[in-house]
């Protein structure tokens, strides 16, 4: 499914990247993808699947979560965050601010695991 | 121990200064690190910046301002590109204030006289859980009591915690904003518009907002980063603050940037004050040159130009793109930040600092202007100095003088 896709600050996000990034409870807030329940659907997402979320600059696999902020169909957000960074445009146009809103991306289910901070940057953190 | 009148962000911030410390100053070599004293790690630190070509020294989001000048004492003192962490927040603002100049007051005003108040590409109820109680509609002012006697109206992509308290919400398609701000322009200016609907909304609607902007007696626009990162970037901004100018020649009008990371207002206000640009500032040349684009930190990480970098008070490992991450990730970095994150476990040398407002006093600015002494509550662990004592010891090293 073809998206426009977000960055943003979410509540928990904010309220868990202060407790520590290396937790648990930041993962679960920040490896997300919120979507219109009506686009969920029509993804037919299965109980416990995640979705891979890609662009032209990088793919990730993170949880699907029904959105709070519908309706919003054709949009999906992620929490900033290291997961979301994998699949955002390095671009600025000239501006310094490279491109973290209205990326164009797709959205596919996926039996595929979220994959832990340290998974992430494939054992580059110690 | 607990924590009153903060927001959820503040509460987690006090609650949690003390997990997961950075635990010492490390050396890290060849992906090992091993724990040094302070000496041995500033020492290093001055050692990989003095023999950088074109190092940078990035951050201060959430350092002091004194911290801040510290810097950059260092960062003219070796040629480097100092830039913070506006670059990909509202450093696109700045530029478009440059453009157009800003109409704008600072919070108490708007606490006290505001009967309108329009959050446009901002979710406060996330990002700024108590600004609309301290200064947005709920605000107990002056002027104006309380709820009843404000209008909030919310423009946003989705129909987010903020716009569901709204009076007037707008749902706009994603990377409209330049094309539903400027027909607001032209209605104010009584331009006809000859379509039926912008950014999918009938141009009644649109009609209707102009209408409830032009009167008011007083209102602020707050703005966010639906504006600052979407297609357009400083565009969008301009578009913003020439409506707000233009809502002058009809009543009072005032615009205020949503600033997050509790200083970057400061950091902005210590570029100008110091070098004459907020942020974007290259000293390879021996003085100070702005050029978003050339002179901003991702730009250069992304042509690969920097061979080193200072990291103060920010983790841009987690929050830049993946590209420009990986590039910070190739050169060597030294990094000042009280907790663990990504950038800290990637640092050639990383030294624990003191939280600036916990631990450790010091001047931030609050998002319109106005500075505030942020006070020290409790010791930091032993051993731990403040950003500013290690920059300065940093640049005594480096600069082989006091800075």
């Amino acid at each position: 499914m073809e998206v426009i896709l977000i960055t943003g600050r979410s509540l928990s996000q904010g309220r868990e990247k202060e407790g520590g990034k290396l937790s648990e409870a930041y993962r679960r807030a920040v490896a997300i993808c919120e979507l219109d329940p009506e686009d969920l659907e029509a993804l037919g997402i299965k109980e416990g699947e995640n979705v891979r979320v890609r662009t032209d600059f990088g793919s990730i696999v993170v949880k699907p979560i029904p959105s709070p902020q519908a309706p919003h169909r054709g949009v999906a957000f992620m929490p900033y965050g290291p997961w979301a960074s994998m699949v955002m445009n390095s671009e600025t146009h000239g501006t310094g601010m490279p491109t973290l809103k209205g990326l164009r991306a797709t959205i596919e289910p996926t039996k595929e695991p979220v994959a832990s901070l340290k998974e992430l940057y494939s054992g580059r953190l110690r | 121990m607990g924590v009153r009148n903060a927001c959820a962000l503040g509460t987690s911030k006090f609650l949690g200064y003390n997990h997961g410390r950075l635990p010492s100053p490390v050396i890290r070599v060849g992906g090992e690190a091993r724990p040094v004293s302070l000496e041995e790690a500033i020492e290093r630190a001055a050692e990989i910046l003095s023999k950088a070509n074109y190092p940078a020294v990035y951050g201060f989001g959430s350092t002091s301002v004194e911290a801040i000048t510290a810097a950059l004492e260092l960062a003219e003192g070796i040629g480097a590109l100092a830039d913070n962490v506006s670059t990909i927040c509202h450093g696109p603002s700045l530029e478009a204030v440059q453009d157009i100049g800003e109409v704008t007051c600072t919070l108490g005003v708007v606490r006290h006289r505001a009967d309108l108040i329009v959050y446009w590409g901002s979710n406060p109820v996330y990002s700024h859980p108590r600004h609309m109680i301290r200064y947005g509609p709920m605000a107990e002012g002056r002027f104006r009591k309380g709820r009843a006697d404000r209008k909030l109206v919310v423009v946003d992509v989705r129909k987010t915690p903020t716009a569901r308290l709204a009076d007037f919400f707008l749902q706009i398609k994603p990377g409209t904003d330049y094309e539903v701000l400027s027909a607001l322009r032209a209605y104010i200016k009584e331009i006809d518009l000859e379509v039926e609907e912008v950014g999918g909304i009938r141009i009644e609607r649109i009609e209707e907002l102009g209408e409830l902007m032009m009167g008011c007696q007083f209102g602020v626009l707050f703005f966010g980063l639906g504006l600052t990162m979407s297609p357009g970037r400083h565009r969008n901004v301009e578009a913003a603050l020439a409506l707000v100018r233009d809502l002058n020649a009809w009543t009072k009008f005032a615009i205020v940037p949503m600033r997050g990371h509790f200083n970057v207002e400061g950091a902005n206000a210590a570029f100008t004050w110091e070098t004459g640009y907020p942020f974007g500032v290259d000293f390879s040349h021996g003085y100070p040159r702005y050029n978003p684009g050339e002179t901003t930190f991702v730009d250069a990480l992304n042509r690969g130009e920097c061979d080193a970098a200072l990291i103060v008070a920010s983790d841009p490992i987690s929050h830049l793109p993946k590209d420009s991450a990986d590039k910070l990730m190739e050169i060597p970095t030294v990094v000042l930040d009280p907790h663990i994150t990504p950038t800290t476990l990637v640092a050639h040398v990383a030294i624990p600092t003191a939280h600036v407002g916990i631990e450790a006093q010091g001047t931030a600015y609050r998002m319109d202007g106005v500075p505030l002494e942020l006070k020290k509550l409790v010791d930091p662990p032993p051993g731990i100095l403040t950003d500013e004592e290690v920059l300065r010891r940093i640049g005594r090293v480096v600069l082989g003088v006091s800075p």
